[in-house]
């Protein structure tokens, strides 16, 4: 019971990370009709630049705001450098593209900080609080995590619904030729929608790379896990993304515990191709009309 | 049933060469075989002979190149064909591959013929690509991407499941076969040249290539490959012509997923390993880029692809340690070229070297009827 209880803690905690990653495919997907398949990468490539700035100050805080802030530049970057010059009708120009900039990213980062393994420190404790000789697996670093996911959503639920640049960001997303009339600029609240969505991506990376180990690729099931949640809530839907990201963490969790660690990848297919076999709209998002 | 499409396709063609071709174009067109099969069984010879007179010419280390280049290029085929010509993407091939390798690496102990074992790779990858093209049928786009993202990343997790039987971590040692003896006795009497293993499976790889782009070709001048076409070019107006949307993709990435099979058993008798290792997304992603830098769709550029895969990574590598970066600095540069290919091919030239060249050809050989300032400036 107690290996239950721990191994659904340890999920939950996993799955912040997941639907933090999600959302931050969701958003983009929203905005502009891409899966932002370099999100990994990106998050990747932030984090090492937040392990530097830990190693050399010593304060996983300040690392965290390096990574916010250089997701949020790199996010800019790539929307205004690469993705808009793909064109809004390309569907396999936009996936190929994003493809491109993850190896080309992955490679990067190897390049300048080095293919090894790396220990990323953590936030806070990694041991479990225990009452009267039973350890439950809920650590302070945990806490520190799902806590920050939250304030995350909550900010970015605040900035869309309370602020004009929210509501601009959200018809601009809805109907771009229309919100141009209406005077917004499409293309800048397009590129703030990438920079928002990069920097949710590099909490992402950061968080999970707490207290483990960080080498260039230490993304690539995270994209895998994280589309798969964005998939399981809709790809429409922020809300479906972050129970769909709880829910992956759940089941991954309960495989691990269960079966075993090398078929989680399997368990996300099997979860994938359910979800699209039986309710591809995903379980949040609402069905629309075939378009011709 | 081909009766209806047919004349117009003809009818184009004879428009276009109507419209005063130029000197070379209609010596070609002289000398072309009137059959689509003759006309793709004469450059399937001429192919072979390019083929043995470069496998003669060059050494050992060349041999094995150009034997790698073998199974990338039909690795890339199938690729092309499915995204080129049916519009869907996939990033489960460099796993369909290690599908291929790992059949090789089970099958080849067992004293089972070559040819046989690269057949049954062929067919057992095919089998799975139907279930993953039944899941994917259904699927466009990025959703397609991802799904078979997921699939590239859940496939090696077997290998070290099953460690027992597929050798874990370390992968399955694959039995190079021995050249025969009459294989020996062509060559030395051909070129006067002792064979050598790598030469061997180096005409091995490019006679599968061959027979694969001949039957590769087919399908695509064929009624089928119409249908790929047009169900790539609208759906919904396919679908009202009554062709079966789902059917035609789960065949499509069937076919795909044969070239991959078959591609990935020549890869483990010539690398004589399958392991995890060896079939990661990167690799998956590296056939991607072979696709888009040939030009989407085109065989010829599948060829132009796969040679970029073998022969750029030993020269970007030797530029990066020459310019005082670590073996394993040097040795990621190739990816980093292989991502900005991407980039720059999809941003600048979308149709790929094979498309943009066609493309210049076109725009020169039928003459602008309406353009009289460009013909004088020409003569």
């Amino acid at each position: 019971m107690l290996q239950f209880v721990n191994t659904l803690l340890t999920g939950l905690g996993q799955g912040a990370v997941y639907a933090a990653f999600a959302l931050a495919l969701v958003l983009i997907w929203r905005s502009t009709r891409v899966v932002n398949f370099a999100q990994g990468a990106m998050a990747a490539f932030t984090t090492y630049l937040a392990l530097l700035v830990v190693e050399s100050t010593g304060s996983w805080w300040v690392g965290l705001l390096v990574a916010l802030a250089s997701g949020l530049v790199l996010g800019a970057g790539v929307e205004r450098v690469v993705v808009r010059r793909v064109g809004p009708h390309n569907e396999l120009g936009a996936v190929i593209v994003t493809l491109g900039l993850f190896v080309a990213l992955q490679a990067l980062a190897s390049i300048l900080f080095g293919a090894q393994f790396r220990s990323f420190p953590a936030p806070a404790g990694l041991e479990g609080f225990s009452r009267g000789g039973v350890t439950i697996a809920l650590t302070p670093s945990m806490l520190i995590t799902v806590g920050a996911v939250a304030v995350v959503l909550l900010g970015l639920v605040a900035l869309f619904r309370f602020t004009d640049v929210g509501l601009r960001m959200r018809a601009s997303a809805f109907d771009g030729e229309v919100a141009r009339l209406l005077g917004v600029p499409v293309g800048r609240m397009l590129t703030l929608g990438w920079a928002l969505a990069a920097l949710v991506g590099s909490l992402a990376g950061v968080l999970i790379a707490g207290g483990s180990l960080v080498w260039p690729a230490y993304m690539d099931t995270v994209i895998v896990n994280g589309f798969v949640a964005a998939v399981l809530g809709g790809l429409d839907s922020p809300g479906g993304a972050v129970v769909g990201g709880l829910a992956m963490g759940v089941i991954l969790a309960l495989v691990t515990g269960y079966v075993g660690s090398d078929l989680v990848p399997l368990a996300a297919l099997a979860v994938l191709v359910a979800v699209l076999l039986v309710r591809p709209q995903g379980l949040f998002a609402r069905t629309a009309a075939r378009r011709v | 049933m081909a009766a209806p499409v047919r004349p117009t396709e003809q009818a184009g063609t004879a428009s276009r060469s109507g419209r005063e071709p130029g000197r070379w174009a209609g010596l070609a067109a002289r000398f072309r075989p009137k059959a689509t099969f003759a006309r793709h069984a004469a450059l399937a010879l001429l192919a072979l002979v390019v083929v043995v007179l470069v496998l003669e010419l060059t050494g050992p280390f060349r041999n094995s190149q150009f034997a790698t280049m073998s199974y990338y290029a039909i690795a890339v085929a199938g690729l092309t064909v499915l995204t080129g010509l049916n519009g869907q993407i996939s990033l489960g091939h460099g796993a369909l591959m290690a599908v291929g390798a790992y059949t090789a690496g089970l099958l080849l102990p067992a004293d089972i013929p070559l040819l046989v074992v690269l057949v049954i790779a062929a067919g057992i990858t095919a089998l799975v690509g139907v279930l993953v093209g039944a899941a994917a049928a259904r699927l466009k786009g990025p959703y397609l991407a991802g799904a078979t993202l997921a699939f590239a990343v859940a496939l090696p997790g077997l290998a070290i499941h099953f460690d027992e039987a597929l050798g874990g971590e370390q992968g399955l040692p694959v039995p190079s076969p021995r050249a025969p003896d009459w294989f020996a006795d062509a060559v030395y009497f051909l070129s006067a040249n002792e064979t050598s293993s790598a030469k061997y499976l180096a005409y091995v790889g490019w006679v599968v290539a061959i027979v694969a782009f001949l039957l590769l070709a087919n399908l695509t001048a064929s009624r089928i490959g119409r249908i790929w076409k047009a169900v790539r070019d609208d759906e919904v107006a396919a679908e009202l012509a009554g062709v079966r949307l789902s059917r035609v993709r789960v065949l499509a990435f069937t076919v795909s997923a044969a070239c991959a099979g078959l591609a990935g058993g020549v890869l483990g008798v010539v690398v004589r390993l399958a392991a995890p290792t060896g079939f990661t997304i990167v690799l998956s992603i590296s056939l991607l880029t072979a696709v888009v830098l040939g030009g989407l769709g085109s065989l010829l550029g599948a060829v132009l692809g796969s040679a970029l895969l073998v022969f750029l990574p030993p020269a970007v590598t030797n530029l990066g340690t020459s310019a005082g970066l670590t073996d394993v600095q040097a040795a990621q540069l190739a990816p980093f070229v292989y991502g900005a290919v991407l980039i720059l091919v999809i941003l600048l030239a979308p149709g790929g070297v094979v498309g943009t060249v066609r493309a210049r050809w076109r725009a020169r050989t039928t003459a602008p009827a309406g353009a009289p300032e460009e013909r004088t400036g020409r003569s």
